[in-house]
């Protein structure tokens, strides 16, 4: 539970801070207030449980992404860490579904 | 599974480097003064990595690598698990993660709980007890556990304006001080700490320089590839071995000195430290993030009156009492010296904390076979 999942982002929705993140095809809601600096479309965040911890620079990206696209390679249902970071992403909503939207509905 | 084969499944990344760094381990505990030399993770994560890839296989015969409390479930106590367990056999709805479902309170667990009718959700995020709480009228406690990683997380909830029907049960643990703790436990012989690259991607890997300073060991902060294990590794040898103990960052593209200072900010604003037990190791000053008291309203100590006392009218199964769990997150024992280690402890039917938990050195062992250690097989030319 303390892997961080690399996605990358793909859109912004910056009044409610949420960025849409592709994590091997898979496109995911990522929220953005605790990042530690600015995403825009294209950079990779680290996903832990939902959040965005860090935005990785993209010159770090394809070194970050080894580990996990290795584990999703091997596909083992059983192995833990692969569960791990597949537990990650489905932490994330769905990005396809309707946003959870304004404050005011949400309440 | 031998030790070449192990090895072999290092060469998906940079053979090379991963021979590199092999012979590097192997130079580096040779130059020691005496042997072993004994080092310590604090990553479930970590072990994850070690065990999957047969990387004891790698390591010198003289290189100790022991998982401590870096286990978030693992080390939540018993006490904290009965006010879930009470709080759920009293009808209230509770949200937590998988891994906490199983681990033993006193008499019962959430999963037994569970069984017998409680309310009990499986959720990945804090995010998912929030829409739980929006979606239904009755109270959610969110049994929140995890370290400052995933304590950020439910600080970032908190500060949103979380629906009125939520509460959150904090188990949230800190890690830096239980290093305080094993590194002054007299029967461990630690020289140095791995330190977990995604935590330190939160506090940054200046938060360890005052423990530095104070117990003269150093740590080194390392990722999660195979090959940054070993690299982290390497660099903690030299360290120790320079005489001069300070903090490394061997994980420089996710984790910086200062940390995420957004994030940091945002724990602290809704939790502060506390001392409390850590299972099976000690009692941790500051080791337990509980919410402050601008937070009180959504704190489940603070809306509940919690009677856990029903679950306490019970003789423990003679099994628990030879659990070594704590002696292993200690660093003072092993799976493999555990009696009941794959044999009446099993994932199925765990005893101890440390089988539950997808994070738990015994739970990690078990998966990766019996005993990762694969020194005792002849080295392979990988």
């Amino acid at each position: 539970m303390c892997l961080g999942v690399p996605g990358k982002v793909v859109e912004i929705d910056h009044e409610n801070q949420i960025a849409t993140v592709d994590f091997w095809g898979v496109k995911k809601q990522v929220r953005l207030e605790v990042c530690d600096a600015p995403v825009e479309p294209g950079d990779f965040i680290l996903n832990h449980v939902g959040f965005a911890i860090r935005r990785i620079p993209p010159e770090d990206a394809a070194e970050t992404l080894a580990l996990y696209d290795e584990l999703l390679r091997l596909a083992d249902e059983q192995d833990l860490m692969t569960a791990d970071v597949r537990a990650e992403i489905d932490a994330a909503p769905d990005a396809n579904r309707p946003a959870t939207g304004a404050r005011d509905e949400r309440k | 599974m031998n030790a070449s084969d192990a090895f072999a499944q290092l060469k998906f990344r940079d053979p090379e480097r991963a021979r590199g760094l092999r012979d590097a381990l192997d130079r580096l505990v040779q130059h020691a003064d005496h042997a072993p030399v004994s080092v310590m993770h604090v990553c479930g994560s970590h072990e994850q990595a070690i065990a999957k890839f047969g990387l004891r296989a790698a390591f010198p015969e003289d290189l100790q690598v022991i998982m401590g409390p870096g286990c978030p479930v693992c080390v939540t106590d018993v006490p904290e698990v009965d006010e879930a367990v009470a709080l759920a056999k009293q009808g209230v709805r509770i949200a937590t993660y998988g891994d906490m479902l199983r681990v033993p309170g006193t008499s019962q667990s959430l999963a037994d709980a569970k069984a017998e009718g409680a309310n009990v959700d499986i959720v990945y995020s804090v995010t998912q007890a929030v829409e739980l709480a929006r979606e239904n009228d009755e109270e959610i406690v969110f049994f929140a556990s995890g370290f400052e990683t995933t304590a950020v997380a439910t600080a970032a909830v908190l500060v949103d304006d979380p629906p009125d029907n939520l509460s959150v049960l904090s188990a949230h643990k800190y890690i830096p001080p239980v290093m305080e703790i094993v590194a002054e436990m007299p029967e461990t012989k630690i020289e140095g700490f791995l330190a977990a690259g995604h935590a330190a991607t939160i506090t940054g890997s200046g938060v360890f320089e005052k423990f530095v300073e104070r117990h003269r060991l150093p740590v080194v902060i390392a990722g999660f590839e195979p090959l940054d294990v070993l690299a982290g590794l390497a660099k903690l040898l030299e360290v120790i071995n320079s005489g001069e103990p300070r903090v490394e960052n061997a994980f420089p593209r996710c984790v910086t000195r200062e940390g995420n200072v957004h994030a940091q900010k945002l724990l602290w604003r809704v939790f502060r430290p506390t001392g409390g037990r850590w299972r099976g190791i000690a009692h941790v000053p500051n080791g337990n993030l509980r919410l402050r008291d601008e937070f009180a309203q959504y704190d489940t100590r603070k809306r509940f009156t919690i009677d856990a006392s029903a679950l306490w009218d019970y003789a423990p199964p003679k099994l628990v009492e030879r659990c070594q769990c704590g002696d292993i997150m200690a660093g003072i024992s092993s799976p493999a010296g555990c009696q009941l280690f794959g044999k009446e402890c099993t994932p199925d039917k765990p005893v101890g904390a440390c089988m539950v938990s997808a994070e738990g050195t015994c739970r990690i062992w078990h998966q990766y076979g019996g005993r990762p250690d694969l020194r005792s097989v002849k080295r392979g030319a990988a």
